[in-house]
């Protein structure tokens, strides 16, 4: 089943054109993979995605609603974790994903806040201020957030930048584990090999266009390469 | 380049940036316009006061009173009878006047007698502010020539008159007719006693003004800077509701302030109210329950429309470094109105600033205080009208923003483009 549907979507911003007509699809329980070098429109159309963006033309449909007409209803089910988010600084991490679980009415608030405690993983600092957590904690503090809530969709926007190695491969099986359990994931990154690892497909994007997409596999065996940063440089040089 | 040169050249230029040079620059002008406006009363300091007598009495003493009305003063109106009261005070309302001193009857034989002489002030008063109280000043120096120059006529008579009348050889009383009112008190006793809400209330008022809207310009801009905006616009949560939230929240803190606010100045009142033996309420010039309701809705209609202009300025911040910037037409807005209703009357401004101060809705709270004394209940109720519909305005623009893309990424150009491509 198709989670999420982008047809010919173009994004002005002003009169730099952000996006230039890509398409792509991402199925549920799969972990859909938007590669590329800074300023390419990754970003954008994620936040395209996320109802945070108007689309300029072509159409984006999540689980059958549209973007432009059935924002609110999308919001219901999708969840996204920009790159850099951060927390209300005076929260504590339980407050603070209590606050976010307060706006779901699909299952109990102390259901999600369990959960979303469990996937933050931070013991009993989770009752600490955000404001003295680490870069590392507060990241799984906010996958925690995107994660609890059970979304159709999870859009993740660098999801493990600037984390540790450690921290880094705890948050990818965390995200693999959820795309296991009917998740769609659409997901960003800068780093190749982490989506090699993680992506069942990938799209490659430059200077607002798509310029390959596939399984990672396939395209290093087409593109006669090791990695995907070999195929990337190879598509676009 | 030197380390030193090339460090201070760095931060020459991160500090010289318009946002930090045009505060500056605006407030030297108010402080220029202010000074201007001070050379304006200097030189009504300066004026002979327009004024009108009747001499009831006719005697060498009140004689000497006519003749220095007649060369210290440009006297339109003069008579000998107390039955043209009435018609001297609109002839000398009609040549802008300022007052009708009538010498009363026996004025020089009560002196003679060892009784001060009766002068009756009826002043015409325009309006309790401070400066527009300058001019009566005048005629406060003017009857302190007449009781000196009496003084001397009596001393070099050798006149066997007590020495305490011989000094100061007149009485008075003043009579001021002011908004349809006629009050037992000199212009300067009614501005004395009403300075409190004068200078007091508009200062408060600002105050309280740009602490929230600071508060609600900060709060959009670290939500931006740290992020947590974008995530909460993802959130099954309508933007109205977001819009709504942030601004009632702001407002409960506000309507804290303005009730901590509104017991001190009622305590404040009182205070003053009962001072140097004069009580407001005696003169029918304190406020009445209603009216503390009236200013109280007029202050937290206010602060609803400052916290929306905060927010729609807030939807503009990038970061609490320029939050800070931001917070600047606020200020000016809440400053503008303070020093004008703090020195001057609304009634006796001139049309164009009017109609200006009346535009800028942090005034209405401000004026509402003397307005009510005065039962200009117009003034209030229609400025509550107008700051309601100015803060529905801006709630509808800044819900509006928080539906387009300005909010993240700082402009609607094209969004504007197409608004007016649509309609036109």
């Amino acid at each position: 089943m198709v989670a999420v549907d982008v047809k010919n979507l173009v994004k002005h911003f002003g009169s730099t054109e952000a996006i230039k007509g890509i398409s792509f699809t991402v199925n549920k329980g799969e972990i859909f993979g938007l590669i590329g070098p800074n300023g390419a429109g990754k970003t954008t159309a994620l936040r395209i995605v996320s109802t945070l963006l108007q689309i300029t033309s072509g159409s984006v449909s999540i689980l059958g609603f549209d973007v432009k007409k059935k924002p609110d209803e999308i919001r219901k089910l999708i969840s996204y974790l920009p790159e850099d988010a951060g927390a209300y600084k005076n929260l504590t991490g339980r407050a603070y994903l209590r606050f976010i679980a307060n706006f779901f009415e699909k299952r109990s608030t102390q259901e999600m806040v369990s959960l979303g405690v469990e996937i933050a993983d931070l013991g009993e600092r989770i009752d600490d201020k955000v404001d003295t957590y680490s870069k590392g904690m507060k990241r799984r503090l906010l996958v925690g957030r995107a994660l609890m809530t059970d979304p159709k969709l999870a859009i993740l926007d660098e999801p493990t930048s600037g984390l540790d190695v450690i921290n880094a491969q705890e948050i990818r099986k965390i995200i693999k584990n959820t795309a296991k359990n009917g998740t769609a994931v659409l997901l960003s990154s800068h780093n190749m090999l982490e989506v090699e690892y993680m992506c069942d497909r990938i799209a490659l994007i430059a200077e607002g266009k798509i310029v390959e997409e596939g399984n990672p596999k396939t395209l290093m065996d087409k593109y006669n390469a090791n990695n995907i940063e070999e195929v990337f440089m190879r598509v676009v040089t | 380049m030197s380390a030193l040169g090339n460090i201070i050249k760095k931060e020459i230029k991160e500090l010289l940036t318009p946002a930090t040079i045009l505060p500056i620059v605006v407030i030297a002008l108010i402080f220029g316009s202010i000074g201007s406006s001070m050379e304006g009363f200097q030189e009504e300091l300066h004026e002979k006061p327009v004024l009108g007598f009747i001499n009831e009495d006719n005697s060498i003493l009140s004689t000497i009173v006519t003749s220095i009305l007649d060369n210290e003063s440009e006297v339109v109106f003069n008579s000998s009878d107390i039955e043209d009261k009435q018609y001297g005070l609109e002839q000398i309302k009609q040549q802008d006047g300022m007052a009708l001193i009538v010498i009363t009857q026996n004025f020089s034989k009560d002196i003679l007698n060892d009784t001060r002489g009766g002068l009756e002030v009826y002043w015409i008063m325009k309006g309790a502010g401070i400066f527009d109280t300058i001019s009566s000043g005048v005629v406060e120096g003017l009857i302190s020539s007449i009781n000196r120059e009496i003084s001397k006529a009596l001393i070099e008579d050798n006149t066997t008159v007590n020495a305490s009348i011989a000094l100061w050889p007149t009485s008075r009383i003043d009579t001021t007719y002011f908004k349809d009112r006629e009050i037992g008190l000199s212009p300067g006793a009614i501005t004395g006693m009403l300075s409190s809400q004068s200078m007091l209330i508009p200062i408060v008022i600002m105050m309280i003004i740009i602490m929230a809207g600071s508060m609600v310009i900060s709060s959009m801009a670290l939500e931006k800077e740290n992020k947590t905006l974008e995530t909460l616009l993802t959130l099954p949560v309508k933007r109205t509701s977001i819009v709504t939230g942030k601004i009632a929240a702001s407002a409960f803190i506000g309507l804290i302030f303005a009730v901590i606010y509104m017991f001190g100045m009622s305590r404040y009142f009182q205070g003053f109210q009962m001072s140097e033996g004069l009580n407001l309420a005696d003169f029918d010039l304190a406020l009445t329950s209603s009216d503390f309701i009236l200013i109280g809705i007029s202050l937290f209609i206010t602060l609803i429309a400052a916290l929306a202009l905060c927010m729609l300025l807030g939807t503009m911040a990038k970061n609490y470094k320029s939050a800070q910037t931001l917070t600047f037409p606020v200020t000016m807005l809440a400053m503008i109105p303070m020093f004008i209703t703090m020195f001057t009357d609304f009634d006796t401004l001139p049309f164009a600033l009017k109609i200006f101060l009346f535009a800028i809705p942090f005034s209405h709270p401000m004026m509402a205080p003397k307005a009510l004394i005065f039962n200009d209940y117009l003034l209030v109720i229609s400025g509550i009208i107008y700051v309601s519909i100015f803060a529905l305005v801006m709630i509808l623009i800044v819900v509006w923003v928080f539906k387009t893309d300005r909010l993240l990424t700082g402009s609607t150009r094209k969004k504007w483009g197409q608004f007016f491509k649509k309609r036109f």
